[in-house]
């Protein structure tokens, strides 16, 4: 076993634990702290795999994010410090369901998709000798700039005319901004009444 | 994203000894490189901490410590350490105590992960990678889930008032510091810190010092240097914006049941983020491992890579040193803030300078290039100090990047 599998299997088995820990513990900030190390073992196994763009903001946005998740959860729901959280059987028996059902599809996408034909598809339409990725070689899975430049609409790595990204990233950068000042006209509202009443 | 040494003879080395433990050689060279990067996150903390004890006593009139180790007092880290080992490691009744014993290493770990990426000297850091930037804000902000963790776990009110003003402070902040971050990287258009550094070195073939590439002399980097630097004050919650361990509000803050190794954890990590946020400053703003005058790039076109490096992280080292020295200084000068100016100062006067500077910077090279055809006013444009990558594919960087192909040869081997 090589080195890269050694790890692979590590933050692998450190994901999984981390997701039962999610479900199994009934304390909310030990929850957090599952997810965390769920999310971070995933972001590791970005960083593995050579993607190290996806792999920082894994980092940034999901595991930043689930620190804000942390102390809401905290400041809204907990009364008193350590406060845990029992879910009825009904509850249990439901998300077992939603679960197992979602992991039907994962588990029914990975057996259909036939990969070896993927990568060597793959490999057809973007020749990786011509595509230079940047500062550093192409080898050590730098993506950040042919990923930069898809998102401004550029293919270089598959011909002049291949269409990039640029609507798409548009699309979504407009309704993240839609979305933000959605969020800061609720939170001026709300108090705006309260000041009324 | 590559190991360095992985890719240098002394890995040829590991791997002609080893060739039939296939996995070894890769284990040797990341433990080579956490040690070193060990030692760069070990020694340097140990020393702010007594430069700390030092600077204070000066400007208070005092002498500091003066007695262990002889003159200056110089082992008084070391003393330090071993009087905290001694110490009992105490959990408290009412502390969840396995996320209480955990909290600590989740903080030291964050901020020992963050030196992986920074270039001491030209290409001399553990991992090299094109978003090193991005991935070393990613792994300091992740210290504050320690602290949070910490403060909450402790089963104390003091704690846990620390830990909820350290949490909306290191959020808030990261925000500006992360847009006056961007400045730099919009004017060199890299976010490779050691690309960063090769943007601003440069040579006398101009007339000018060297120094004048620096990011600091550009009219928009300037101020955003300035402000990076109370961001990075505040982000490593020093004062004046230690609100999260106020000793005169609340006891220690988030620090208040913690006692021994624990609790010196917490400002090795305090002390070492000191040092990598100060190092990321003198990336960005003041030329990295360049000197300005020449001596770097004189080395490296004697071909004497390994001293260029060396003298590199010398420089480096230096740089980020003055930064924490200034950090301690203003420490001791300013008075602490409240937790709501803290706030007002971030929410409503930070960030929206860093926007401002953010779109100027994005405007001033258009701009400037109507009016003089250049992008940059310092003394050799952006695209005579491209060192040797082309942006994406060949068609592509003639018409991004203008760089010479004579200027890639001449530097073809100074990446990595």
């Amino acid at each position: 076993m090589s080195g890269e599998q050694v790890l692979f299997w590590l933050f692998a088995i450190t994901a999984c634990a981390g997701a039962i820990g999610v479900v199994v513990n009934q304390i909310v900030v030990r929850m957090a702290v599952s997810l965390i190390v769920c999310l971070a073992s995933v972001s590791a196994l970005f960083f593995l795999h050579n993607a190290d763009f996806v792999g920082a903001v894994q980092l940034m946005v999901y595991v930043g994010g689930t620190i804000i998740l942390l102390i809401f959860g905290i400041m809204l729901t907990s009364s008193s410090p350590f406060s845990k959280i029992e879910s009825s059987p009904a509850e249990g028996f439901l998300a077992a369901g939603i679960g197992a059902l979602f992991l039907s599809i994962i588990a029914f996408t990975v057996t259909q998709v036939e990969w070896k034909q993927q990568a060597e598809k793959v490999a057809a339409v973007s020749p990786s000798a011509s595509v230079q990725t940047g500062y550093n070689p192409a080898s050590d899975g730098n993506t950040s700039r042919p990923l930069a430049m898809s998102f401004l609409g550029l293919r270089p790595d598959q011909g002049g005319n291949a269409p990039g990204y640029l609507l798409p990233f548009e699309v979504v950068s407009v309704h993240l901004l839609v979305v933000l000042i959605g969020a800061a006209y609720l939170a001026r509202a709300k108090r705006r009444a309260a000041s009324e009443a | 994203m590559s190991l360095v040494l992985a890719n240098s003879p002394i890995f040829d080395f590991f791997s002609d000894g080893a060739a039939s433990l296939e996995g070894w050689p890769w284990f040797f060279v990341a433990m080579l490189h956490t040690t070193l990067v060990g030692l760069f996150f070990g020694i340097p903390a140990g020393v702010f901490i007594w430069a700390e004890r030092k600077v204070s006593g000066r400007i208070q009139d005092r002498l500091g410590p003066t007695r262990v180790g002889g003159r200056f007092g110089w082992l008084q880290s070391a003393a330090d350490g071993a009087k905290l080992i001694q110490k009992e490691d105490l959990v408290p009744k009412d502390a969840d105590s396995l996320l209480f014993r955990a909290a600590p290493y989740i903080v030291v770990v964050a901020s020992f992960a963050a030196f992986m990426f920074l270039p001491f000297g030209d290409g001399w850091s553990a991992v090299s990678t094109d978003v090193g930037l991005f991935l070393m804000f990613a792994m300091l902000s992740l210290e504050v889930i320690g602290v949070i963790l910490a403060g909450y776990c402790s089963g104390s009110k003091w704690a846990l008032f620390g830990a909820m003003r350290e949490a909306a402070q290191m959020i808030s902040y990261e925000i500006p510091m992360a847009i006056c971050g961007l400045v730099p990287i919009l004017i060199v258009g890299s976010l490779n810190l050691n690309e960063i550094v090769h943007y601003q070195s440069g040579s006398w073939s101009s007339g000018l010092p060297p120094f004048l590439n620096w990011n600091i002399f550009h009219p928009v980097a300037a101020p955003a240097f300035l402000l990076y630097f109370v961001c990075a004050t505040a982000s490593c919650k020093r004062a004046p914006f230690d609100l999260a361990e106020a000793e005169s509000e609340l006891v220690a803050g988030f620090l208040t049941e913690y006692s021994g190794m624990r609790w010196s954890f917490f400002f090795l990590a305090e002390y070492a983020s000191m040092f990598a946020v100060s190092a990321i400053a003198a990336i960005l703003f003041l030329g990295g491992w360049d000197d300005g005058i020449g001596i770097v790039s004189g080395l490296k076109s004697a071909n004497q890579e390994f001293l260029a490096s060396a003298v590199g992280a010398v420089i480096l080292i230096a740089k980020a040193s003055k930064l924490v020295f200034v950090q301690i200084w203003v420490r001791w000068t300013l008075p602490r803030l409240r937790i709501d100016q803290v706030m007002t100062t971030c929410l409503k006067y930070l960030i929206p300078m860093a926007c401002v500077l953010f779109l100027t910077a994005a405007v001033f090279p258009l701009a400037l290039n109507q009016g003089t055809g250049r992008t940059d006013l310092r003394p050799s444009a952006i695209g005579d100090r491209v060192p040797a990558r082309s942006a994406v594919s060949h068609e592509v960087s003639a018409a991004v990047v203008p760089a010479s192909t004579e200027v890639a040869a001449a530097h073809g081997e100074v990446a990595q």
